[in-house]
């Protein structure tokens, strides 16, 4: 009973912690229709700024985690402006390579700058200690996951289906050229969303430290898994990634559990079958 | 058949001169591979591993280039080839061709499973996501298997019998590089032949529209498997060059890298003509063996900047440059990637 509850609970907060790094790359992929194979890259350098800020400068845990949103995002404006804007609407195979490039650059420029070390983000005391919630206790940054993952979800869901922004893009991706000529300015909606997503990347790379160390390959070694989650969910689904997210993470950590041995051969067995039996993705648009 | 005739103003192949070219351009394929044996006889093992991505290259051009099916999983097939040969070597079984055979048999029996399991999702980003889940599961598994594999350590201890009982396999690997490149050279002869035939025309025409070839009585899905299982016996015949080069089979032989550089070199090339995929291989491999040897993060930079380039400014590849700018044609290309 004991090995299941903790079981359940890894899964949970692990789930949720993919969830929000991944949400984005759904948005990407759902919305603007681009296979963003840099968005794990994205989650690493806002990892690599929270641990700059708290760990090196001393600065308060919340601070960074900001800092490392506005910073991520701030980096990646430029290259939505130069490199992204050229390929959206480009065939899959195109974007794919385009973004396993920018990929490629940012983990050389990461390794040159902060070494091949891996960087922990240390924990205010309030996280770091463990909480009773009844019937046993859990840590209390397990808890901030899931609180984080639940307020991502619903805010997410209430800006794109309940404010004037999320009726803009959503028709931005329906027809663009009709979109625009009823005088929305589809470039700023997609560059918007761009930096909405690699906002919540970032976050998602700062809060998901302690499942998914920060380190230079870190964009390489989950940009599969970024994407698989993604897919398996449907791109553009909210509740779909919540779905895969929640599914695979259980998947993952019950295969880790109780057969360590096989590594990753459940989770990516899960994904086959999912994939075989729902190629849009659970819960994808048509 | 009208509207068919007007979009596709494709002229019907000129067999006569395009046979020429293909004769001299296999030549020139001879040619190089042997001036490398005489100018740089200390690499031949790094000529060797060259020649056996080629042959990556070349099985990843027959899906991407010919069929316009989006694969990052092809080290799966590759890797069967590489441990069905190194197992088999290890059991007893040791004549350099047997081992070849063998590899490609597995490499096509693998690619029959990718088929199936790919063709499922009938469009791009699904298909990218089964091929690496693939290429993950077939490394897992090649990692678990160790009684089998050798796991993490790599499968060691292979030594093949000499060639034609004559010429050993030695030290500076003379042999295999010349092996090899005799490989290359009928893999590449019969791929020619494959493309152009009634069958890689079907292929083509896959690629542009599926459902129009459907429409027109054509059986899409078997087509397609087939082509996978050619594909998969070249990457498997890759793959058991690598083993009896190297003489031992790592668990690097079926991952998502080698996938993913394997497909770099391809773009890097041009993807939809043969030449291409040899032409960025060599290149690829070449900078690599320098550049890492200095850094090997400057060298993902180095890749990194590529790509965006190659994607932004040279989609067609450095065959696609060449064309532009000598108009020479070295194959028939389906349009966009």
């Amino acid at each position: 009973m004991q090995t299941i509850i903790s079981i359940a609970v890894d899964a949970l907060t692990y789930g949720m912690a993919l969830f929000v790094i991944c949400i984005g790359l759904s948005l990407t992929m759902g919305l603007m229709r681009l296979v963003n194979l840099a968005h794990g890259a994205f989650a690493m350098i806002g990892g690599y700024i929270a641990s700059y800020a708290a760990r090196d400068l001393g600065l308060w845990y919340g601070f960074a985690v900001l800092l490392a949103i506005l910073g991520t995002v701030l980096i990646a404006i430029p290259l939505e402006r130069f490199l992204f804007r050229r390929i959206y609407g480009a065939p899959q195979l195109t974007q794919v390579l385009m973004t396993i490039g920018i990929t490629f650059c940012i983990i050389g420029i990461t390794n040159y700058l902060f070494g091949p070390t891996l960087k922990t983000i240390p924990l205010p005391r309030g996280l770091a200690e463990p909480v009773d919630i009844g019937f046993r206790t859990i840590a209390a940054h397990r808890l901030f996951v899931l609180v984080c993952g639940i307020v991502v979800a619903g805010g997410l869901w209430s800006l794109i289906e309940r404010t004037a922004f999320g009726v803009k893009l959503r028709a931005a991706v329906d027809n663009a050229a009709m979109t625009s000529a009823l005088g929305v300015r589809t470039e700023v909606v997609y560059a918007v969303s761009f930096a909405l997503a690699v906002g919540l990347g970032a976050l998602g790379g700062v809060i998901g430290a302690e499942f998914l160390p920060v380190e230079p390959y870190y964009a390489l070694r989950y940009m599969v898994t970024f994407l698989v989650v993604v897919s398996v969910g449907g791109a553009g689904s909210i509740p779909g990634a919540v779905l895969a997210c929640l599914l695979l993470g259980a998947v993952d950590t019950t295969g880790r559990y109780l057969m360590p041995d096989f590594g990753n051969f459940f989770f990516y067995a899960a994904v086959i079958l999912i994939v075989c039996l729902f190629p849009r993705g659970l819960l994808g648009r048509a | 058949m009208q509207t068919l005739a007007q979009t596709q103003p494709v002229a019907m192949p000129q067999p006569k001169r395009a046979w020429w070219r293909d004769i001299v351009g296999v030549a020139l394929i001879a040619a190089v591979g042997l001036a490398g044996y005489w100018l740089f006889p200390d690499n031949l093992a790094l000529l060797t591993r060259v020649i056996a991505m080629a042959l990556l290259a070349l099985s990843i051009d027959l899906l991407v280039g010919y069929c316009g099916i989006a694969t990052l999983g092809q080290a799966a097939l590759f890797g069967a080839g590489a441990y069905a040969a190194g197992i088999a070597c290890v059991n007893g079984i040791t004549e350099p061709f047997t081992l070849v055979l063998i590899g490609a048999v597995a490499g096509s029996l693998a690619g029959l499973v990718m088929g199936v399991v790919m063709l499922r999702a009938s469009h791009g980003l699904p298909q990218l996501v089964l091929s690496i889940a693939i290429v993950q599961l077939f490394h897992e598994a090649a990692n678990k298997a160790s009684a089998w594999t050798g796991g993490s350590d790599g499968l060691a201890g292979l030594s093949p019998a000499a060639l034609f009982g004559v010429f050993e396999f030695d030290l500076w690997g003379r042999t295999a590089y010349l092996f090899g490149l005799g490989l290359l050279l009928t893999v590449f002869i019969v791929l020619k032949f494959v493309v152009r035939s009634p069958f890689g025309m079907l292929c083509r025409g896959i690629k542009e529209d599926p459902v129009r070839v459907g429409a027109m009585g054509a059986f899409v899905f078997p087509v397609l498997l087939k082509m996978f299982m050619i594909s998969g016996s070249v990457a498997g015949i890759g793959g058991a060059l690598a083993a009896i080069s190297t003489q031992v089979v790592g668990l690097d032989s079926v991952s998502f890298e080698l996938s993913a550089n394997a497909l770099v070199m391809l773009v890097l090339g041009g993807i939809g003509t043969l030449y291409g995929a040899l032409v960025g291989t060599v290149i690829f491999m070449g900078f690599e063996h320098v550049v890492s040897s200095i850094n090997p993060f400057h060298w993902m930079t180095l890749v990194g900047v590529l790509l965006i380039v190659m994607v932004l400014f040279a989609p067609r590849g450095l065959t696609g440059l060449m064309e532009t700018y000598t108009g020479l044609k070295l194959g028939k290309r389906g349009g966009r990637a």
